[in-house]
């Protein structure tokens, strides 16, 4: 996995190559944590580019969620594909997180 | 020899892994059983998403919890495939654990959770899903006569 990072206004998006698993998830969230650090409130981690996430990736995106809604931000989710979007749904975590089609609509009114 | 239902000639019936406890070789070792599972007749969203999510999850398991990340410790993965059946045994060296004990991950209290989701999805998702008595060996079934993509459901 690797991931991009860019900024659109003051919302952070996070482009995310490859799968994020169990064996990767500290990279993306050590990413974010310090962004989170340095100020940024306002994050997109987009999908497009992804074909799997397992339960420890989850948990991350759980974990780091938890921690910028504590600093008054937003995680949303972008462009999961339809793997990822059942994997979402039986956990229930469809309901914790704004979910878009694509990036930009998660950009859109951010 | 006649070769059971779903195997073309020259694909492995069976096959075993030994893993180091390591997490950065869960990803290769799923990859290489995937390799060698494409010739089965299990709908390809079926192996591609629910076998292969139910094996990283019995793998992150048995390595996390059950070797508690012991470098010194190995997991042994079987895949057979019989009987009308696709099934994965992932045997760790720890202890053993109670899968009753898990909370349900989707209850509200529990969403909030970072950790929790991984026996949830094997029950969800594969057909069959069991431990031994001592729990530190679970077993994964995926029919391969099942319908839909997410037709699995395990009794909890």
């Amino acid at each position: 996995m690797s991931f991009q990072v860019s900024k659109s206004g003051d919302v952070s998006l996070v482009e995310v190559e490859g799968q994020l698993i169990v064996g990767n998830r500290q990279e993306l969230k050590q990413q974010v944590l310090e962004q989170l650090e340095g100020g940024d409130r306002k994050f997109v981690i987009d999908f497009a580019n992804t074909g799997y996430i397992d339960s420890s990736g989850l948990g991350v995106l759980v974990s780091l969620s938890k921690k910028i809604r504590e600093q008054g931000g937003e995680l949303r989710l972008s462009s999961l594909n339809e793997d990822l979007r059942t994997l979402f749904e039986l956990t229930k975590l469809d309901t914790l997180f704004r979910i878009t089609d694509n990036k930009a609509q998660a950009l859109e009114g951010f | 020899m006649k070769l059971p239902r779903g195997v073309t000639e020259g694909v492995a019936r069976d096959l075993v892994l030994e893993l180091p406890t390591d997490i950065q070789s869960i990803d290769r070792a799923v990859d290489f059983v995937m390799s060698r599972c494409t010739s089965c007749e299990v709908q390809a969203r079926r192996l591609n998403l629910n076998f292969r999510v139910g094996l990283t999850e019995a793998l992150s398991n048995a390595m996390l919890y059950g070797n508690a990340h012991d470098p010194s410790k190995n997991v042994v993965v079987e895949i057979s495939m019989n009987d009308g059946h696709l099934k994965a045994t992932v045997k760790d060296q720890g202890s053993g654990f109670d899968p009753g004990s898990v909370p349900d991950p989707t209850r509200p209290e529990n969403l909030m959770r970072p950790c929790g989701r991984g026996l949830f999805l094997m029950r969800q998702l594969l057909d069959e899903v069991w431990y031994n008595d001592r729990g530190n060996e679970v077993t994964l079934v995926l029919r391969l006569d099942s319908g839909g993509a997410f037709e699995g459901g395990a009794e909890a």
